[in-house]
């Protein structure tokens, strides 16, 4: 006996009114971008649910893809079975069986079709008696089970179902709109990226290289990231900035305190131009507030100056190593820590002020003019559009060689 | 040519000789180097390491490519040994293990460690509860291989590495040399910490091969250098090389999934014509890995039959000589405490997934000629 789908419930967007139509497209499409690499799988869908029928495809495998899912609540495996009573039994058994280390459980049996001569409290009590009989240490527990096995009798087929997988939470990505995250090499922003997603939103990247000061490994390690992110959000539009020449006037040209200060406004700058040119509303940062010297309170006032985009920055109120944690979790962290030298990293002044004020910092800036240097750099990015491989495209360039 | 010798050296795959000229011509720079071109080179290996652990089944980190069996038996073992000898220096393995398993552990018994080397049964397996028995506060490594080279024998390494998850301080070695890409092994299921592969038993090239060494293990390592492959195995890496093993081990995977049938029926075949080769005693048990038949001609001298049918252009071999007390005994088969009739007599044939049925009806009916010829003289 096998497993031959998966019933995916949805979750804070079933209670999204008049929208939920659209969400529900989005989490279908999405579901059925990430599961192209089992071509077998088809999806359908319910009124209130989706299922993902196998078709002779590794459950747990298609089970551990739909958990990165955004937009789904939990998942199970389901077992579809003629309406005979020996069939229900084994397959209840079997769903039972999926959860290792449960002790406990509950049958809860409903019945559609009325014609089915069981009734659904003598169901229940038939297919206890059955797993009962064929477990050992094993007890029915009605109120808090850590197992519920459901059976649904339906005119066409018996629908059994066990445990609860959790989903990955959230909202569908693309459906809450677009935003455009600052993408540095580092471990926070790609997790400030992950939660943006999570929460609905469809995100494109920007990076800001500064050759040769900054290598072709440091870039490639940004599109790794943003390759990984493509496993959240599908797909991901990397804008690459060349900011050589910005930084070189920046050094030359500002006060050494405040140099750190207006690179990160000629960032910000920059990114509401391509925004801007995008029709991108928002901008993400990994910011965390009191991490570093640009992320004081004084800091961001005085940076954030520059915009009235929405500046969003999931992380602002977390603690390092829960960012760390995240960025492990969603397999991001091996690849941030590649030791390469970013543009942020480079020129680093000895001792950046930790409480700039934003009129110092629009003075300094007034006695030069970066606009031309903005408009250049916005024209003369590079624009990577990635996408979620299957995995017969994941060796990619050297696919000959392997 | 009829070629059954494939325990010793395989016949590298043409696109495996390709990979490793086009990557030398065009890949040559130092991974470590930092320029564009040494990048490229990088990036080239942590894609043969990607690939490796996709096809393994485990994490791209958790891949260190080797030269080959004996350096992934002796990294594992000298280094768990030496990493962790503050907790314990006792080591479980099997007296049938690989010379380069048995000689490691002789040479940590010279460094004052203690070596539990276990019997095993007639067809030459390792018995669970003799493990469970002689498992000590001390021990710190098991090490068992997967398939033995003479016999084929197929240990119970589940079972083991079920035995070995009760224990979380002892490490799990297994010599995987002679059964990869012949028998199903899932490295993280059956409990297994460190795992020896060997590229020219599997249609790679001699000098590549890998140890698989499970996430947060500690070794103690044997090169010391420039911290390479993690810094278990410092060096240059032979890029080359590694990626020619990536491709021999997916291409021997891909055989292993369609033609693994078709090697059984060629083995049963075989077996069932040396079964009634008056001359002729099999040694191999007939749930034995399918590609090594290993049989006994009491009463004639081995080398001479090899040699007569190498004049037929018939290539089979002896059993391992080493680390056998007499020369012209196989340690395997004195271990399995077969009479010395039998273990001074053993011929091995081992097979890949090219060889035809016409081959192997070829070899059958030219070892009858032979031992028929010899037997006037020697029998």
């Amino acid at each position: 006996m096998q497993f031959d789908q998966i019933m995916v419930r949805y979750g804070e967007m079933a209670l999204k009114g008049k929208n939920r139509h659209k969400f529900e497209q989005k989490l279908q499409s999405n579901v059925t971008h990430k599961l192209k690499r089992y071509p077998a799988t088809k999806l359908k869908k319910t009124r209130d649910r989706m299922y993902v029928m196998l078709n002779g495809e590794d459950p747990y495998k298609v089970m551990e893809t739909c958990q990165e899912v955004f937009g789904i609540q939990s998942l199970s495996f389901a077992i579809r079975t003629e309406k005979e009573e020996d069939k229900i039994k084994e397959a209840a058994l079997f769903a039972f069986n999926d959860s290792e280390n449960a002790k406990t459980f509950k049958i809860s049996a409903k019945r559609t079709d009325k014609t089915f001569p069981i009734g659904s409290q003598e169901m229940n009590q038939r297919l206890g008696g059955h797993i009962l009989k064929n477990t050992e240490d094993v007890t029915v527990d009605v109120h808090n089970p850590d197992v519920e096995i459901s059976v649904e009798i339906r005119q066409d087929a018996v629908y059994i179902t066990a445990k609860k997988y959790p989903g990955a939470g959230g909202l569908p990505v693309g459906t809450t709109g677009k935003t455009l995250l600052l993408l540095s090499g580092g471990i926070d922003s790609p997790v400030a990226g992950y939660l943006a997603m999570k929460r609905g939103v469809e995100v494109e990247a920007i990076h800001f290289h500064s050759p040769p000061y900054t290598s072709e490994r440091a870039k490639q390690k940004v599109m790794d990231l943003a390759q990984e992110l493509t496993r959240f959000g599908i797909k991901l539009k990397v804008h690459l900035i060349p900011f050589t020449n910005i930084q070189q006037k920046i050094h030359q040209e500002m006060p050494e305190g405040y140099s750190m200060t207006i690179m990160r406004r000629l960032m910000l700058r920059i990114s509401e131009a391509v925004a801007k040119e995008q029709e991108i509303l928002s901008m993400t940062t990994g910011e965390s507030l009191g991490q570093v010297a640009s992320q004081t309170m004084e800091s961001m006032s005085a940076i954030n100056d520059v915009t009235n985009y929405p500046v969003i920055r999931p992380l602002v109120a977390m603690d390092k190593l829960d960012i760390i944690s995240i960025s492990q979790q969603i397999g991001m962290y091996d690849i941030s820590i590649r030791p390469y030298e970013d543009c942020c990293t480079v020129f680093v002044p000895k001792s950046p002020k930790t409480r700039p004020s934003k009129e110092k910092a629009r003075y300094y800036e007034s006695a030069v003019d970066f606009s031309e240097d903005i408009k250049q750099a916005v024209e003369e990015r590079e624009i990577m559009e990635l996408k979620l491989q299957t995995a017969s495209e994941s060796v990619n360039e050297f696919k000959d060689l392997f | 040519m009829i070629y059954l010798d494939n325990s010793a050296t395989t016949k590298p795959y043409p696109e495996v000789v390709q990979s490793f000229q086009k990557v030398a011509e065009q890949y040559y720079a130092n991974p470590s180097s930092i320029h564009k071109f040494g990048s490229e080179a990088e990036r080239l290996l942590l894609q043969s390491k990607k690939q490796a652990a996709q096809l393994l089944k485990v994490s791209p980190e958790e891949v260190i490519f080797t030269s080959g069996g004996t350096e992934g038996n002796n990294i594992a073992i000298k280094g768990i040994a030496l990493e962790h000898q503050s907790r314990g220096k006792h080591i479980i393995t099997t007296q049938i293990e690989h010379p380069s398993v048995l000689e490691a552990c002789r040479a940590l018994e010279s460094l004052g460690f203690e070596v539990s080397y276990l019997p095993v049964t007639e067809t030459g397996s390792v018995r669970v509860e003799d493990i469970k028995a002689s498992i000590r506060q001390d021990t710190v490594l098991i090490s068992i291989m997967s398939v033995n080279n003479e016999l084929g024998t197929v240990q119970p390494i589940r079972e083991i590495g079920q035995v070995v998850h009760e224990y979380p301080k002892i490490f799990f070695h297994v010599d995987h040399v002679q059964g990869l890409g012949k028998i199903d092994m899932d490295f993280y299921e059956c409990g297994i910490d460190l795992c020896t592969m060997s590229g020219h038993k599997v249609h790679g090239l001699n000098g590549t091969g890998a140890l698989f060494v499970k996430r947060r293990t500690k070794l103690f390592p044997l090169h010391h250098g420039g911290g390479q492959e993690g810094a278990y195995r410092a060096g240059t890496e032979n890029l080359a090389g590694n990626v020619s093993f990536v491709k021999a081990l997916r291409m021997s995977m891909q055989q292993k999934a369609t033609a693994v049938n078709k090697l059984r029926t060629l083995n049963e075949r075989l077996r069932n014509r040396l079964a009634v080769n008056p001359f002729v005693i099999i040694n191999s048990p007939s749930e034995a890995a399918p590609h090594i038949i290993n049989v006994s001609v009491p009463g004639f001298k081995p080398e001479v039959v090899i040699h007569a049918l190498g004049e037929k252009g018939i290539y089979i071999s002896t059993m391992s000589a080493c680390s056998s007390k007499r020369s012209d005994e196989s340690a395997v088969l004195a271990a399995c405490q077969l009479k010395e009739d039998r273990t001074t007599s053993a011929l091995r044939i081992s097979m890949s997934y090219q060889n035809t049925q016409e081959e192997i009806d070829m070899f059958a009916s030219e070892l009858e000629k032979v031992l028929a010829e010899l037997n006037k003289v020697m029998g």
